[in-house]
This record gives structure tokens, C-alpha cells and sequence, in this order.
């Protein structure tokens, strides 16, 4: 099992998570998932990565860092995203009664062992 | 943003607005061109539609000789911007979109975009019989005409 396997196996064995996805952010691309049935990786992928950059912009224009956790919360669930190194990001679709604080740590945990 | 036939209109405003893309040229698979959004000089148009429908006739043949179905797009990753060709079937025929993006969007966000347009040009496209092959006769006129109406002059 790779390194971005086993970053989507820990995540997706969060209750609640509907699935999850290592993306590049620069290209808006899938670079490997673990979906469930009906959610468009391709779509999560590219509208994910367009949010994390603008959002790095919008820090950075600011004068602050780029956010490192993205949590982008709505009516039948959540969007959440962990920037790693270089230009991947983890990101999980979530119910909206996922256990979301442990995602999040799980995820920032996973981005960390990615090289 | 100019377009040849005006339900192509709609569908390529919204891509436009989705994928923040710098240039767009709809053409059909021999050249003719059906809708471009930021060329200025017609020299241009008509040279980037040769091109394109070349390099888009180029990819489909070595995926016929390598056995492969069509390929979906042919993306040019460029430091300052980049480019997207992509064939589809209309009820028109098979055109080709020609994509320029710059660093302000991505491929992904491109991709998404233009296949939604290309559902949405579908749904658009009318019913009736497309015009029949222009004659050699009237090309010329007919390719002032249609350039005329691209650039609006």
C-alpha cells in the first residue's frame, strides 16, 4: 500500500466520512481517491483545490500564512482540507454528523507522513 | 465573445465565467471556426484553428494506431499560461475547443467547466439539418462573411 493509500484508508475509517481524495492543488487534479458511490472526484477535486489557493491568496494578501485546515461547513455536510507538502491536499466530503474534529486530526496527521 | 450561431452563446458565456479562461475558439474538426472569446486579430483565429484541428486530427490517429479509443483532451502545460484541446460530438458534428488559461484558474477547474459546456451546448444544439458544405464557389465570401461576424467588423 503507498503513502497516498494509506493516508485515504486512515481518513475514510472516520465515521461519517463519504470519502476522501489526495489532490494537486496547482492543477485541480485527482491524484488518488477513496469515494463513495455518487460523489464526483473529478468536481470535488478541481472546486476543492480552486478553494485552497484562493483562500492562500486571500491569507496572503492579508499578510498571514496560508491556512494548513480548511473546513468549508454546509447544510448536508462538510468539505474539509489539509495542505501538505508541495502542492497536495487531503480533502474528505463528511456527513453532516461526522465526528469532524477527529478527521481533522487524522488527516493533518496523514499529510505529515506524506513525502 | 463572438459567436457564429447564437445558441452557442449562452453555454460558452457560462464557461467563460466559470473556468476563467483567457481565450476560447470553438471549431469543427476540419477548421471552420464557430465561436471565439478573447482573440483580436482574425490572423490569429484562423491560424489557431488550423492548428488545433491538426494537432486534435494528430492525437486521434495515433490513438487509432495504438489501438486506444479517442483521447479526451490534449493539455500544453505552459510556466505563464497553458492550453486545452478537446474533441466532442454535437448534433451540429464534432467540434473542438481550443482552451487558454493562465495561473488565476487550473486544469481541473478547465476540464470541469468545458465538459459541463459541452452538455449544456448539446442540450442547446437546434434539431434541424445542419447548413449544407459551403460550394467552392462562394468560400471566399463565405468565410469574409463568417469572419466578419466573429470580429465584428
Amino acid at each position: 500500500m503507498t503513502a497516498a493509500d494509506e493516508a485515504l484508508e486512515r481518513v475514510t475509517q472516520v465515521p461519517g466520512v463519504r470519502g476522501s481524495l489526495l489532490i494537486s492543488v496547482d492543477d485541480g487534479l485527482v491524484v488518488a481517491e477513496r469515494l463513495m458511490e455518487g460523489i464526483d472526484g473529478r468536481a470535488v477535486a478541481a472546486l476543492a483545490a480552486s478553494l485552497v489557493q484562493r483562500l492562500g491568496r486571500a491569507t496572503g494578501g492579508a499578510g498571514l500564512q496560508s491556512p494548513k485546515f480548511v473546513h468549508l461547513r454546509g447544510n448536508a455536510g462538510s468539505v474539509l482540507a489539509a495542505r501538505g507538502r508541495d502542492d497536495l491536499v487531503l480533502v474528505a466530503v463528511v456527513d453532516p454528523d461526522a465526528n469532524v474534529g477527529r478527521a481533522r486530526i487524522e488527516m493533518l496527521d496523514a499529510v505529515g507522513h506524506l513525502a | 465573445m463572438r459567436a457564429l450561431e447564437p445558441w452557442v452563446v449562452a453555454p460558452l458565456q457560462t464557461f467563460i465565467t466559470e473556468s476563467s479562461a483567457r481565450l476560447i475558439l470553438l471549431m469543427t474538426t476540419s477548421g471552420q471556426v464557430v465561436a471565439q472569446h478573447g482573440f483580436s486579430r482574425s490572423l490569429d483565429v484562423m491560424t489557431a484553428s488550423a492548428l488545433g484541428a491538426a494537432i486534435v486530427a494528430s492525437t486521434e490517429e495515433l490513438a487509432r494506431i495504438m489501438g486506444a479509443s479517442r483521447f479526451g483532451a490534449v493539455v500544453h502545460g505552459g510556466s505563464r499560461q497553458s492550453c486545452m484541446l478537446a474533441a466532442f460530438g454535437t448534433p451540429r458534428g464534432r467540434w473542438i475547443g481550443l482552451v487558454v488559461f493562465g495561473s488565476e484558474t487550473s486544469v481541473g477547474i478547465v476540464q470541469l467547466f468545458f465538459d459541463k459546456m459541452v452538455e449544456e451546448l448539446v442540450g442547446a444544439a437546434p434539431k434541424e439539418q445542419p447548413p449544407p458544405p459551403l460550394l467552392a464557389e462562394n468560400f471566399e465570401r463565405e468565410l469574409d462573411t463568417s469572419l466578419k461576424e466573429l470580429f465584428g467588423r
